[in-house]
């Protein structure tokens, strides 16, 4: 017989349960799988009721961000192997300071009402007309805000975050992080739209500086240092317009550009 | 028909989900959130510092016998043992700050971002020369 690995699943039925319970299967430890294809054998062969979200298998869809052992990981990239040998088993629960609609999947609104608030999109004071062309931009400009850009709003972050748990008010790593990638790209012009939403207290500062948001992030996005980068040029922004009144506006994101 | 305008508002679904409550104690689930927590209380060390500097000057302005007064205070066991651990809780505060650094400043050399590790260490040698000179000044005599 093949060797197996025990895997402890969260469960929870909104219609039976108060609150969840974890449930232990059994499963088949190959050197190629992952907690996601645990999940999904479980699921195919053992108990079809087991509730989870996944699709692309590869670390772009960002659909399959779970807790295993109490981490923050996309289980479509984290190997079952590195989690046998003491016998332990893996313990697999739904993203927490999430609200858990049933099993392994979370209640995420909250998250994408946040998003849309920092206006996540290219923003011009005067848009060009079809035939004038395309916005051009050099590969230094593009390198600048790159890195925020390659969030897949996995929200492992939000999971990794106290701030965000304690006070869910906050907008969270992931928002900031990708408003500062439509900050930093030369063809936008919204900045001092999206400061209103950021500057105050449940943007930029509820965030403490944890960190733990950067080192969970699969897709080495660094939220915390983006956060941090925008409490930089608030404060500039705020001590300008108090010195100088006439040339408040979006100067110092522009010239960061 | 009346000017006013009718929104049809649905009941948003809204299953029966559930929400556990973060513990008092979660700092201490996890080292990095102990690191943190110990990084925040730092700050109290700082302050102190900060309170027996003005002691210091307040001592120093009223006189030689002042003075003596505040270094025999200094040398009371309590208030020794209180800024050794101030000391470690200064260091810990300076050190990981230093780390931190990379994250908060992004500076652009000739069109590329300066590597961390040179915004790291222009802060320690930054720290090591400041300390240089004021080892120099206290210690000439």
């Amino acid at each position: 017989m093949a060797e197996t690995i025990s895997v402890e699943v969260a469960r929870y039925s909104p219609e039976r349960d108060t609150e969840p319970s974890s449930q232990r299967y059994d499963v088949p430890l190959h050197k190629d799988w992952v907690v996601l294809d645990a999940l999904n054998y479980i699921k195919d062969k053992m108990d079809g009721s087991l509730t989870f979200r996944w699709s692309c298998r590869m670390g772009i869809c960002g659909s399959c961000g779970m807790m295993v052992n109490g981490e923050p990981k996309l289980t479509c990239a984290t190997f079952l192997s590195d989690y046998a040998g003491d016998g332990s088993p893996v313990r697999v629960q739904p993203l927490r300071y999430f609200p858990v609609i049933r099993d392994l999947v979370v209640e995420i609104t909250d998250f994408m009402n946040k998003l849309q608030s920092v206006k996540p999109w290219l923003i011009r004071g005067d848009e060009k007309a079809v035939s004038e062309g395309e916005y051009l931009q050099t590969p230094e400009q593009l390198d600048r805000y790159k890195q925020f850009s390659m969030c897949i709003n996995c929200l492992l972050c939000y999971a990794a975050c106290p701030v965000y748990g304690l006070d869910p008010v906050f907008i969270g790593p992931a928002a900031i992080a990708l408003a500062q990638r439509y900050n930093m790209d030369s063809r936008d012009e919204g900045a001092g739209e999206r400061m209103d939403v950021l500057a105050q207290h449940e943007g930029i500062w509820g965030c403490t500086f944890v960190g733990e948001c950067t080192k969970v992030c699969p897709k080495h996005v660094d939220p915390a240092g983006a956060i941090q980068q925008y409490k930089l040029t608030a404060t500039i922004e705020r001590f300008k317009s108090f010195l100088m009144p006439w040339a408040a506006g979006n100067s110092e994101m522009e010239s960061a550009k | 028909m009346s000017g006013v305008r009718q929104t049809v508002r649905y009941t948003e679904y809204h299953p029966r989900w559930y929400r556990t409550r973060v513990s008092t104690w979660w700092w201490l689930s996890r080292w990095p959130y102990l690191k943190f927590i110990l990084r925040e209380i730092s700050s109290v060390f700082v302050a102190w510092f900060v309170v027996v500097l003005l002691l210091q000057i307040r001592a120093l302005s009223r006189g030689p016998q002042a003075y003596a007064a505040f270094e025999h205070w200094l040398q009371n066991p309590v208030i020794v043992l209180l800024n050794l651990t101030a000391m470690f809780f200064v260091t810990f505060h300076a050190v990981t700050w230093f780390n931190l650094t990379p994250r908060a400043m992004v500076v652009r050399f000739g069109g590329k971002r300066v590597p961390d590790g040179l915004i790291v260490g222009t802060n320690y040698a930054a720290w090591a020369a400041v300390s240089v000179v004021l080892a120099w000044f206290l210690l000439r005599s």
